[in-house]
């Protein structure tokens, strides 16, 4: 079983500071859904608005289609796995994982084997008599995991629960937990600031700043397109172009920039321009139009990529990410060269969701 | 030690050193054991100590046994020693200021950890040591005056109608147990904050929001984890409780002996410190074993304890 979310006009006020701001957003049911954004920008505080611990100043939050205000946490069919997992080390694993069916006065021998069918679940067999404070960081995960499943919740929500992790497990749980998601069917919400997560695990994602959601999109458009500078920048890299919108026409527009005169996408509002370095070319001639002479600083070999850093006449830096393909020679620094773009891979974006918006 | 050595140099070091082990082998440790050893010595004239009849004996230990009366427990009917009634009774009633120091202390103390704003909390804590600048015989005679029976609470209760005579409070034991209980409650409720304070709040709310009512939260999730803080306190309390003498020779009934105070009427009155001295040893005795007994039951530790 899972259920919807709908947010309606949500705001969230702590004191005069408004940590949520007419936030907007309808998650299905079965949804792996991802609140994105940098510290303090409220998803926090809409996950506890959503799991009952905090109550909207203004707005609407429907669970499965029923208004949920006024509800405790313990009444919503929600489960919360926090930041710091929050497992109860004085009881056994088992008995975390079935403290909420215990709650629900499930018999002992009933709970116990609820507790090892979850224990599979998450992929940790003969660990039911352990202590919490035998089990490394990606099993107590997948205990915080087991435990929030036990009570059968239509909607989890999942507050950064991988920032503990090292980077090797944190990859390996991320295959984990959407794998989990895919086999219960429930409605994931899940919180972060990095942008892999986020990207690679979710069906949709809302970027957030300063308490509003800038974009609600699935990953791909997310990074490709961006509706405006916060999200561009936030969600990856970029080459950021300040400047002047000319003969803009059928969504493309001439920008004129301390650099030059650059073809680029114009989507919506106009702002800045933004260019990502994945989609810089690096040539010895000029090209014809969005064409940047540079002179290179440093060249950072990264492995899979390579990561060139360089500097106009007007000293603007500029950033490049190259494939590396094994064959294309590597440029060194202090090499002229010229960073090359496609006026369809650049775009124009306003700065960020403006207040009404 | 050689952390010190380092830090402090040679001359302050051992000096510290010497003081510390200066009290407690010549204020602490050498005395008890004078007094130990004098237990097992009868009580003789001056001009027989060291002669025939000093031999080392169990006799003063055994006067405990003496003077037979009927006791009372509750409606329980059987035959004790005098002694024994009043020993027993004091770590009964030990034991019950323990407990209601508890269950005063702890909805405080989640209170001030778990529930008020941390600005308020110097002004609580105040508020709560306030009463402990004020010396513990004026704070018993002061509970003295209120129980008394033209006292205050006296007064006030017929003043708004709820008995129509003054009850006679100063009895049995129950002016020692509510005194005791107001002069030893801090001492239960710090160590009792301490744990509730090292709480993780998000385990609550994850109890919470797994569906668990307050009750269940506090039973499965909290107390277990204020058991070392609970034990500390309880020691703390139940000890200082048994070897009060301040408050029960200050309030105390005549029908509520404290086990203290025969040590003191044989001591001083019957100025046989030989048998005083055993009677201490015993009440020092029985108090250690019924903490172990109680840590046992409660499966605390004594390292749990020292936390």
């Amino acid at each position: 079983m899972s259920a919807g979310i709908d947010l309606d006009n949500v705001c969230c006020d702590f004191g005069k500071f408004r940590a949520v701001d007419h936030v907007n957003v309808n998650i299905q049911p079965g949804e792996f859904f991802s609140f994105l954004g940098p510290s303090g920008c409220g998803k926090t505080t809409i996950l506890r608005m959503i799991s009952g611990f905090t109550e909207p100043t203004e707005g609407v939050i429907r669970i499965g289609g029923k208004d949920v205000r006024g509800q405790r946490p313990n009444q919503r069919p929600t489960a919360l796995i926090f930041q710091n997992l929050a497992l109860f080390p004085l009881m056994p694993i088992w008995e975390n994982i079935a403290f909420g069916l215990e709650v629900r006065g499930v018999p002992k021998a009933k709970r116990r084997e609820r507790a090892e069918e979850l224990l599979a679940l998450v992929d940790l067999h003969d660990s039911a008599d352990k202590m919490v404070s035998q089990l490394s960081g990606g099993q107590k995960q997948r205990v915080a995991i087991a435990r929030a499943l036990a009570v059968e919740p239509a909607v989890m929500l999942l507050d950064e629960p991988l920032s503990a992790l090292d980077l090797k497990l944190r990859q390996h749980m991320r295959a984990e937990l959407r794998a989990i998601q895919k086999r219960t069917g429930v409605t994931f919400i899940y919180i972060t600031h990095d942008q892999g997560e986020a990207l690679a695990m979710s069906d949709r994602v809302g970027v957030m700043s300063q308490g509003r959601l800038q974009q609600v999109a699935n990953p791909r458009d997310i990074y490709n397109n961006p509706v405006n500078g916060f999200v561009a920048s936030f969600v990856g890299e970029n080459n950021i172009f300040s400047g002047e919108v000319q003969n803009a026409a059928d969504g493309m527009a001439s920008f004129a920039t301390p650099t030059g005169t650059f073809r680029a996408r114009l989507p919506g509002a106009e702002g800045k321009l933004y260019v990502r370095p994945e989609h810089m070319v690096l040539q010895a001639k000029a090209a014809k139009e969005n064409s940047v002479a540079v002179t290179l600083t440093e060249v950072a070999f990264e492995g899979n990529f390579v990561s060139v850093h360089g500097v106009t006449e007007g000293g603007k830096n500029m950033v490049a990410e190259l494939r590396n393909d094994g064959s294309t020679p590597i440029p060194s620094a202090g090499a002229q060269m010229h960073m090359v773009f496609d006026a369809r891979n650049a775009a124009i974006l306003p700065d960020s969701a403006t207040a009404g918006a | 030690m050689n952390d010190l050595l380092r830090r402090y140099g040679k001359g302050l070091t051992w000096t510290f050193i010497g003081l510390t082990f200066f009290w407690l082998i010549i204020l602490v440790v050498l005395p008890d054991f004078k007094l130990l050893e004098s237990s097992f010595r009868p009580y003789l004239p001056v001009k027989e100590i060291g002669g025939p009849k000093d031999v080392y004996t169990f006799n003063n230990y055994l006067q405990i046994f003496g003077n037979q009366v009927d006791f009372n427990f509750f409606g329980l009917h059987f035959p004790l020693a005098a002694r024994i009634k009043v020993f027993v009774l004091t770590i009964f009633y030990s034991g019950v200021v323990t407990l209601i120091t508890f269950i005063m202390a702890y909805p405080l103390s989640f209170y001030l950890a778990k529930v008020v704003s941390p600005k308020s909390l110097p002004t609580l804590f105040l508020l709560l040591f306030v009463p402990l600048w004020v010396s513990e015989v004026l704070r018993s005679f002061a509970w003295y005056i209120i129980l008394t029976l033209k006292g205050p609470l006296n007064v006030f209760l017929m003043t708004i109608g709820v008995i129509s005579e003054e009850i006679r409070w100063i009895d049995g034991y129950s002016p020692v147990v509510v005194t005791l209980v107001y002069a030893y409650v801090l001492f239960m409720l710090f160590p009792l904050y301490n744990a509730m304070q090292s709480l993780d709040s998000n385990q609550i709310e994850a109890a919470d929001d797994l569906g668990a009512p307050w009750w269940r939260i506090h039973w499965r999730v909290i107390l277990p984890h204020c058991k070392p803080g609970i034990a500390s306190g309880a020691v703390m309390v139940f000890m200082l409780s048994a070897g009060s003498l301040l408050v029960p020779a200050i309030i105390n009934s005549t029908t509520g002996n404290w086990f203290t105070q025969t040590i003191q009427g044989i001591m001083l009155e019957g100025q046989d410190w030989n048998a005083g001295a055993a009677f201490a040893f015993m009440l020092l005795l029985f108090c250690t074993i019924a903490v172990s007994v109680a840590m046992r039951v409660f499966r605390v530790s004594l390292s749990d304890i020292a936390k």
